[in-house]
């Protein structure tokens, strides 16, 4: 029984690298683009993980329907809504210091309103403009582009590190597979309190 | 199922485990990762080659001070920097806005607070595709430095009431001199020019036998040979002083990701040390570029890189008052703002922009 579970330990194994690797082992095409095999699999690995990851659960914007809150999925991965003006949060009270909008894309805390991106590629308002590597950077670092201001709460960065590049890149490549939607969130903002040293 | 066949999986995972291990260690182009992998920054910094004698002494003559006209905010931090090229090695200069330097070359740059050794940063080009970047942490006394935590060091020494100086974490290293093409920011030919800018801000004084591009012209050190670096030395052209002193602050402080090297999404004009010459074409687009990154109090579209006249709109002054998270610039490597900084680019826009 001991022999036959380390068989199939090593075989499940086997067969979690073999994917793993068969997946990194596709051929590019020319000009360094994965081929187009390479890209589908991405494509579908990268719709699993974001799923599984939960994804939708901050960046699709949620609504009430008749068994409660869920996501919009007409506005699948879309981000804050840019008509949806947010009124300034209440103030922290006593060990509740954070807030959150009904939409789950407007988030208060004591680092001020974070606003979840839209993820969709378009161009001026989604991740249309971005590379793979800057993605890549991003989840690496947890700063914007992997050079630029620190990613705010509540967004969990540290999870996302943890995956391998292969599949970062399996998640660049579905988000970018999305149909581009127009939708501008807004720029965060911060604490009503003057950081120490910085003049008004 | 066989032994036989049980035997034969289990090898074959091993063996594709050990490639998949085998490769994630690898560093795309390397030309021999093996080598690669022995390479590191020494524990100590007197490991590293600056000083002549084995202590914390005297800086070994091969390695050439130097001073970037446009130096890099850093909190207001007195900086001393080295560089040693290995002899007969040149630098290759033939893309001006990135010289690759030859193997062997390090970097130090030290750190000094009030009068108090902090760091030591480090970089040294190891081998052919590999960059190493360090940095060392000096003692109270200021005798001995020893290498920093991959993590850096956080709140190393305090500046003011609840800002203190961090140690760089090598991922922040990373972040600002690149992954693509890592190397030195401040040691290029606007930098180094003679020319220099008397209206440079935080300028320091060029000192006798530091490093300039005439020197590296004299040695020979620069292949293919750039006399006319010497003959026409770089120069931000500008109608006036002030643009050029302040494009001078945006080129040694913003350039180095606010470029069109696709390292960040940015579609506002380069503040490269290689593309800011042309100043007054470069200033007049930073003042008609609207930004999607919003100012505070300003309406949706309001907002600009900077605009003549209107500080309240102008995103890049904002961003430069900041030292919040979500918002500072840079977004890493200082605590305090630079108010000289600040005072002359809000002068600039509001008075001696060009037409």
């Amino acid at each position: 029984m001991k022999h036959t579970l380390a068989t199939t330990t090593v075989m499940g194994l086997a067969m979690a690298v073999f994917s793993g690797a068969l997946l990194g082992a596709m051929p590019a095409g020319q000009d360094g683009a994965p081929a187009p095999e390479k890209q589908k699999a991405r494509v579908e690995r990268g719709a699993h993980l974001v799923k599984t990851m939960a994804c939708h659960d901050c960046h699709t914007p949620w609504k009430m329907g008749p068994t409660g809150p869920h996501p919009d999925m007409s506005r699948a991965l879309t981000g804050h809504p840019s008509d949806m003006v947010m009124p300034p949060p209440p103030p922290p009270s006593g060990p509740w210091i954070g807030h959150m909008a009904a939409t789950n894309t407007a988030w208060a805390g004591p680092w001020g309103v974070s606003f979840t991106a839209n993820l969709t590629p378009d161009k001026e308002t989604g991740l249309g403009a971005w590379t793979e590597e800057m993605f890549i950077a991003t989840m690496r670092t947890g700063r914007h582009q992997g050079k630029g201001r620190r990613i705010l709460p509540p967004m969990p960065v540290q999870i996302l590190n943890a995956l391998d590049d292969e599949d970062l890149k399996s998640v660049f490549a579905y988000l970018q597979s999305l149909p581009p939607v127009k939708n501008k969130v807004p720029t965060p903002i911060e604490p009503t309190e003057p950081a120490p040293l910085e003049k008004k | 199922m066989t032994r036989a066949v049980r035997t034969a999986t289990a090898a074959l995972a091993i063996l594709w485990i050990a490639a998949l291990h085998a490769g994630s260690s690898v560093k795309a182009g390397s030309e021999d990762p093996a080598a690669n992998d022995a390479l590191c920054a020494p524990p100590r910094l007197i490991d590293t080659g600056l000083y002549l004698d084995g202590r914390a002494g005297a800086i070994d003559p091969r390695n050439r001070p130097f001073s970037p006209q446009y130096p890099l905010w850093s909190d207001g931090a007195q900086k001393t920097r080295w560089v040693y090229l290995p002899e007969g090695s040149t630098i290759d200069t033939r893309d001006p806005g990135g010289w690759q330097m030859p193997v062997g070359t390090k970097f130090w740059k030290q750190f000094t607070f009030n009068g108090r050794k902090v760091e030591t940063r480090f970089l040294w080009r190891a081998s052919a595709d590999l960059w190493i970047f360090a940095t060392y942490v000096w003692n109270e006394e200021g005798t001995d430095a020893v290498l920093a935590p991959d993590a850096g060091v956080p709140a190393a020494v305090e500046l003011a009431p609840g800002r203190s100086h961090d140690i760089p974490a090598v991922a922040d290293c990373h972040a600002c001199h690149g992954d693509k093409r890592p190397g030195p920011l401040g040691f290029n030919a606007l930098q180094l020019s003679t020319d220099r800018d008397p209206n440079a801000i935080h300028g320091e004084p060029l000192a006798a036998g530091m490093t300039t591009i005439a020197t590296l012209d004299r040695e020979r050190r620069l292949a293919p040979a750039r006399p006319e670096l010497v003959a026409h030395p770089p120069r931000i052209a500008a109608s006036d002083p002030q643009t050029r002193a302040v494009l001078g602050y945006f080129a040694g402080n913003c350039g180095s990701c606010h470029n069109r090297g696709g390292e960040i999404a940015y579609d506002g004009p380069s503040l490269k040390h290689s593309d800011v010459l042309d100043g007054d074409a470069v200033a007049a687009a930073l003042l008609a570029k609207a930004t999607a990154w919003q100012v505070p109090g300003q309406p949706d579209g309001g907002s600009y890189m900077l605009k003549r006249a209107h500080p309240e709109a102008s995103a890049m002054l904002a961003r430069m008052k900041s030292r919040r998270p979500s918002s500072q610039m840079p977004p890493l490597g200082s605590v305090i703002p630079d108010e000289d900084a600040i005072a002359a680019v809000a002068k600039w826009i509001t008075s001696v922009s060009p037409r």
